[in-house]
């Protein structure tokens, strides 16, 4: 009677040792590998022999029967997952490669998109993807972090509740409405303040425009910041809250300040998952398309100066270009998400890995 | 006894601090130094004093507590005040996002918005409405449900109670970095598969824009959503509850349908609503493979439909000066609606009994 509560408990961790155990017959179980947490080992070795358990032998398995159908419609359904991305690739591939085969200029080098003529390049839609991604970041990150740390140690419990609530909402509203809001709300103060830089700061290129100011490179990175804050907070939000709380007490006990327990003990802790909490949010700032499509002044050019209107990025291009495209143009917009594509899943890949990398290391610690 | 022997230990013990009054204080003169400084000079308006006085603050204080308290002490103080600024930071824009779509919005709130679509709506016409555009998101994310939802928990059993070793932990892996597919190219991908390839097939070679297209790319997006909230509440399901069941020789596949889904319930509706509610924002996949329409079209199978989201991205960029007006009632309509979907979800999960 005494081991239930305890492996109740070992169930709500949700480890991998919850669902092996029960795929071994009543018969086998071990309850001392489930009571101390240790992983069932599995093999040949621990398959249950005879004379374990009282009864006949069990019914012989059938061979068309509920469960075989049902164990079928499961595995079916996981492989999807596999056969979806394999055929987002393959049928992004078909599509790409005779637009790619009719372009007149290099794909990866040339800056125009001419698509309908046979002459469009990635350069520029490229260069203007990253940047504004990497800029976003720039000013998301420490915001993200500060807000996380304030959640997860300054703010009293109830406040931190509330916010915390409010932050996973704002996740969920659509990038339409910030485009919205970017494109007819942002874009005043954005332009006063791009004024304001070119007169005392001109003589920085990034600042050097006498304008039109208006749809920016700014403008996007900026309405893209606010976009992927709460992502980048709320995941490292739930870093922060999980650190030990003895190796914080044993940093207060040692004397430290409230900041000097966070850097020693909490930062260092929550690293790799602050890491992936940024890969995830680079994923969603380089795969944004409406708000860029809305705030970007859809120019093709590279150029690293940030308050004049222009810039562009491959998804906005894909919004804004899809309208007018030919048969070619729509191959050739088609071949730009492949790219688009490829990029989003080697950074997504390297965050979940990542991650998968710390949750053996937590699962070890705990 | 021991008050009065400890009281000379614990004052030296504790090191001079900072009066209360002193980090306002340090704030006021901060501003007023800034307002002085910037409007002196004529280098721009408040928003510049209140950037510089905060900067002014950040030494000042850092530079009082220093010379007070020591090094180590103004060093949190410093981070503590940057800390808090970050929080007010990433409030402005948020409130300002809040209430200009409920400002702006209301303009457009009435009945005939919902009620009539966008047919025979010239650029001189202030009337016209969403209708159209309510249906296509309904429908298309109804469908879109109904494709990933029985194939999302199919999977998740099949990861948390049939999947062993490599393949089952490939799976896994892919549906996290399906998680950060963009939208786009799920749309890309149903434009290149099913507009341009399939459906030409059924519709005498002309390219299929539809309703369903648009469904089946927000399918794609809903369906490692699904999936991943679904294992996350199946692994939740206690291991008792399964060996009862297997104890009095239900099998398997009965014990999951019976016992360990009704479970995990209220948990897999919650992962299944902030799904639909992610999906019913999104915009780029409809715009590539529905098409967008002005008319009413009630057939997802056949011509082109529009979403609510489609149409706050059409009524933006149009240059008729009655267009944001409409774009921003169909925001507040879209942002309510995601919304109340994901309060709902938030506050079931809440009551949840197998909670976290």
């Amino acid at each position: 009677m005494g081991e239930s509560p305890s492996r109740s408990a070992d169930a709500r961790t949700g480890g991998s040792g919850v669902t092996t155990s029960h795929a071994r017959p009543a018969g086998a179980v071990a309850s001392a590998g489930i009571l101390t947490g240790t992983p069932l080992p599995t093999g040949p070795e621990f398959e249950p022999g005879p004379g374990m358990g009282g009864g006949g032998a069990l019914p012989r398995r059938r061979t068309f029967g509920a469960e075989r159908a049902f164990r079928g419609l499961s595995v079916a359904a996981g492989t999807m997952v596999l056969v979806i991305i394999i055929a987002i690739a393959i049928f992004l591939i078909a599509k790409a490669v005779p637009a790619l085969r009719a372009n007149q200029v290099n794909f990866f080098t040339a800056k125009e998109w001419f698509a309908n003529e046979g002459r469009f390049g990635i350069a520029a839609l490229a260069f203007g993807t990253v940047l504004t991604a990497v800029i976003a970041l720039l000013v998301a990150v420490p915001v993200a972090l500060g807000i996380a740390l304030y959640l997860s140690h300054y703010a009293p419990r109830r406040i931190a509740t509330t916010l915390g609530f409010l932050i996973d909402l704002l996740a969920a509203v659509p990038s339409v409405v910030f485009g919205l809001w970017g494109r007819e709300v942002f874009i005043d103060p954005v332009n006063d303040f791009a004024a304001w830089l070119n007169r005392y700061f001109g003589w920085i290129p990034f600042f050097d425009s006498e304008g039109p100011y208006g749809r920016s490179i700014m403008l996007g990175s900026l309405v893209l910041a606010i976009m992927v804050l709460p992502i980048i907070t709320s995941l490292s939000r739930e870093v922060f809250a999980q650190t030990p709380k003895a190796n914080e007490e044993a940093a207060l006990a040692l004397g430290a300040t409230k900041w000097e327990t966070i850097r020693t003990a909490v930062l260092p802790y929550g690293r790799p998952g602050v890491v992936a909490a940024v890969m995830l949010g680079l994923g969603r700032a380089l795969g944004e398309t409406i708000a860029l499509a809305m705030t970007l002044g859809a120019t093709f050019g590279i150029s690293f100066n940030l308050i004049g209107s222009g810039g562009n990025s491959i998804a906005a291009n894909i919004a804004n270009g899809f309208g007018e495209a030919s048969d070619l143009g729509r191959g050739a917009l088609i071949a730009s998400g492949l790219v688009l594509f490829a990029i989003t899943l080697v950074v997504n890949m390297t965050a979940r890995a990542i991650i998968y990398r710390r949750r053996e290391f937590t699962e070890v610690a705990a | 006894m021991t008050t009065t022997t400890l009281a000379p230990t614990a004052t030296a013990l504790r090191g001079r601090r900072l009066p209360k009054w002193a980090p306002i204080a340090i704030a006021a003169l901060a501003l007023a130094l800034a307002a002085a400084l910037v409007h002196g000079a004529g280098l721009g308006g408040w928003v510049l004093t209140l950037t510089v006085g905060a900067l002014l603050y950040l030494t000042g204080l850092y530079a009082v507590a220093t010379a007070v308290e020591g090094r180590r002490a103004a060093r949190n103080r410093t981070w503590s005040a940057l800390i808090h600024s970050a929080f007010v930071l990433a409030v402005l824009p948020l409130s300002s996002v809040i209430w200009t779509l409920v400002s702006k919005g209301a303009e457009r709130l009435d009945g005939t918005f919902f009620g009539t679509s966008m047919n025979n709506i010239g650029p001189r016409d202030a009337t016209g409405g969403a209708y159209h555009a309510i249906v296509g998101t309904l429908q298309q994310v109804g469908i879109a449900a109904l494709i990933s939802v029985p194939l999302g928990i199919l999977a998740a059993i099949y990861i948390v109670e049939y999947g062993r070793g490599r393949f089952a932990n490939t799976i896994r892996f892919f549906v996290d970095v399906m998680t950060g597919i963009p939208s786009i190219v799920a749309g890309l991908f149903v434009l290149a598969f099913w507009v341009l390839i399939v459906s030409p097939y059924v519709n005498d070679g002309r390219p299929g824009y539809s309703g369903f297209a648009a469904a089946l790319a927000l399918s794609v997006l809903m369906l490692p959503t699904v999936v991943r909230s679904t294992e996350e509440m199946l692994r939740l399901v206690p291991a008792p509850l399964r060996e009862g069941a297997y104890a009095l020789g239900v099998p398997k596949w009965k014990t999951i349908l019976r016992i360990v889904l009704p479970t995990a319930l209220p948990g897999i509706v919650t992962g299944v609503m902030l799904s639909i509610a992610r999906a019913a924002g999104e915009t780029a996949p409809v715009l590539l493979v529905a098409g967008g329409t002005a008319a009413i079209n009630f057939n997802p199978f056949e011509h082109n439909q529009s979403s609510l989201a489609l149409f706050v991205y059409s009524q933006a960029t149009d240059s008729s000066k009655y267009a944001p007006a409409r774009a921003w009632t169909a925001a507040l309509t879209l942002v309510a609606l995601v919304l109340v979907l994901t309060i709902a979800a938030k506050l079931l999960a809440r009551r949840n009994r197998l909670g976290r």
